[in-house]
């Protein structure tokens, strides 16, 4: 069976890394994946706007291309598509005049959108689908110590209607980490902002919420944060330095998506890695748990 | 200490301004009961002049000049941390972009965020995601 799969604009240039160890993780778990056709910008952020359309067509056409590959369901990785395909989704379900606008302005497509695609992230088809035991026996390099901290993030858990996991206290990063035979640290800033877009205009504030986290991090002695979101990586690792302005104490911590972590422990290869993306490289925090 | 006295009428609680700023977020301004909680746990809290909280009560008041001069509305990223704590269920967020849409598009254009004023190297490290939500909630 092939999964559509959604990877979003920056999996295919900034976050190659993520890109590649998707596709090859999910090789080693016998699905097929299938990029979508023709999919364009989810939109980024979600307009608040209750009574917005136009920010809608972006992520509702990236699903009416789903429809037209015979499919009615599409996974992806990146936190900030998933959430933003998710909730237009979920908008477009209870609205349907703003459907009926939609479907209309997309006339030149013979597919009309009716709501009935099912968005996934892949962290919530790897738990409920594929099954976290399943996953486990495919695994030939154990993360054995390597201590991991799980960096949820803004996006996978809300608001609570796109939330495939406890608002307050996610607990999939961890299990994920557990059966690959890794170590998930305790971590209190699992779910806290990293600053997300104030990276383009207001770098304090990226360089305080990434001291926070990564200063969070150190305190549990991870040897590694984990990721799904490439702005969340972006603050996180390339503006460590930054951070480290503020706070000559922290040492550098390796960001990593979790699909990286996936593809070490399956066994696949550089190619399918890319460590070359990071800012701060992972191989000798993962060379120092014997890993590489 | 310098006392600061608030007038308050009913014509302020029902301008125009109030009413627009709940029709775009679909929020009722007037359950919050001002408990606090969304600016406890607001990760961006360090980095404003008033405080969540404070833009509700400011909103019910329809004090909608220092509102828009803030900094706060333009500080929140729309992480939802308040949204999803509230105990009453107002979506504190969705107020928030009310009042940056409003402030953007108040008979004219005005941009909060010019990219071209962005130096050379930043825009050239940023991802593509980074740009695309700055664009999408700093400029109309």
């Amino acid at each position: 069976m092939k999964l559509i799969y959604y990877p979003g604009c920056t999996l295919k240039n900034h976050a190659r890394n993520f890109d590649v160890s998707t596709v090859s993780s999910m090789a080693k778990l016998d699905v097929e994946v299938e990029e979508l056709d023709r999919w364009n910008c989810c939109g980024t952020v979600h307009a608040l706007g209750a009574t917005n359309v136009m920010n809608r067509i972006a992520p509702v056409t990236n699903l009416v291309r789903v429809k037209q590959q015979q499919a009615n369901e599409v996974m992806t990785t990146c936190a900030m598509c998933y959430n933003t395909l998710k909730r237009a989704n979920i908008d477009v379900q209870k609205r349907a005049a703003a459907l009926e606008t939609i479907n209309k302005f997309m006339y030149l497509d013979e597919v009309d959108y009716q709501g009935d695609v099912a968005v996934h992230h892949l962290l919530e088809y790897l738990r409920d689908r594929i099954g976290f035991d399943k996953l486990s026996a495919r695994v030939k390099k154990p993360l054995k110590g390597l201590r991991v901290a799980c960096y949820y993030g803004c996006l996978l858990v809300r608001p609570k209607e796109v939330a495939f996991d406890d608002v307050e206290n996610p607990t999939v990063m961890e299990d994920l980490v557990t059966a690959l035979g890794g170590t998930p640290v305790p971590f209190a800033q699992k779910t806290e902002c990293c600053g997300a877009y104030h990276a383009v205009d207001n770098a304090e504030i990226v360089a305080d919420r990434t001291n926070k986290i990564m200063s969070g991090a150190t305190e549990q002695q991870a040897d590694v944060a984990m990721v799904s979101c490439p702005l969340c990586a972006f603050n996180l690792d390339f503006k460590q330095p930054d951070a480290r302005r503020l706070n000559p104490e922290l040492q550098p911590m390796p960001v990593l998506y979790f699909t990286q972590l996936m593809a070490l422990a399956f066994g696949c290869g550089e190619d399918d890695l890319r460590f070359d993306l990071h800012h701060i490289d992972p191989k000798p925090a993962l060379a120092g748990r014997g890993l590489i | 200490m310098s006392i600061t006295t608030a007038r308050i009428s009913s014509a302020q609680l029902k301008s125009a301004f109030v009413a627009k700023v709940q029709k775009n977020s679909d929020q009722k301004l007037l359950a919050c009961y001002q408990c606090g909680k969304c600016s406890a746990g607001c990760p961006m809290a360090a980095h404003m002049d008033i405080l969540p909280n404070q833009i509700i009560r400011l909103a019910q008041l329809g004090m909608h000049e220092r509102l828009l001069a803030s900094n706060a509305i333009w500080t929140c990223v729309s992480c939802m941390t308040c949204n999803t704590r509230c105990p009453k269920n107002v979506h504190i967020a969705e107020v928030i972009e009310s009042l940056r849409d409003i402030a953007m598009r108040n008979g004219r254009r005005h941009e909060h965020l010019t990219i071209g004023d962005v130096p050379a190297e930043t825009r050239a490290e940023l991802p593509p995601i980074a740009m695309i939500s700055a664009m999408r909630k700093l400029t109309s």
